[in-house]
């Protein structure tokens, strides 16, 4: 059986979405302070 | 200069609604109505009437809100761009804008223009550009949640990154 990307589903994108906003912003606050 | 700047965020703001309307409109609404009524053989009106219209916006939104955005950074687009000290919040932000407006134009928009019939293509090719299309539109909605929580930061964010 043919593995799914999760982008395709919008649930998936929406939690994607949410841990990269995570992971930038663990990223961004490093490059502040 | 400073009515340059309020005039360039309320302009920004426009068509960045307009922008990310639309491709929640995509994501949302028309991709499962279009699978939807592909089944009962009533996707014809939506492929003529709406989407070329929809993406007529969506891809001119883009670019608007994109020069105006630029704008607003003025002096400090290198800066942001460059990640620099106490610009890296709108810094990140402005990367993924620029990104999705990659996505938009050099990605999304060939493709539709093949699944629209809009050039010519064979089923194959406006099956593989569907598929492109589509998952590029799901990167940019994954990518607008970032770019928001970024872009949208101002005082707000305040406790997030000490400003």
């Amino acid at each position: 059986m043919a593995v799914r990307n999760p982008l395709e589903s919008i649930r998936g994108a929406i939690i994607a979405g949410v841990i990269l906003t995570a992971v930038l912003y663990v990223i961004a606050a490093r490059l502040l302070s | 200069m400073d009515l340059t700047l309020a005039l360039a965020r309320w302009v920004h703001l426009l068509a960045g609604v307009m922008w990310l309307g639309l491709l929640y409109y995509f994501n949302f609404v028309q991709v499962p109505a279009l699978q939807a009524a592909a089944a009962d053989g009533t996707a014809a009106g939506i492929v003529r009437h709406v989407a070329p219209r929809a993406l007529f916006y969506f891809r001119w939104s883009s670019v608007v809100t994109w020069l105006a955005g630029a704008v607003l950074l003025g002096n400090q687009f290198v800066p942001a761009f460059a990640l620099a000290k106490g610009m890296a919040a709108i810094g990140v932000g402005a990367w993924l804008g620029t990104i999705m407006l990659f996505n938009v134009w050099v990605l999304i928009w060939p493709n539709q223009r093949k699944v629209l019939g809009l050039v010519s293509a064979t089923d194959e090719e406006k099956n593989h550009s569907r598929r492109v299309a589509l998952l590029v539109s799901r990167i940019n909605l994954t990518l607008s949640i970032p770019m928001l929580f970024f872009m949208g930061g101002g005082w707000s964010h305040r406790a997030l990154f000490g400003l």
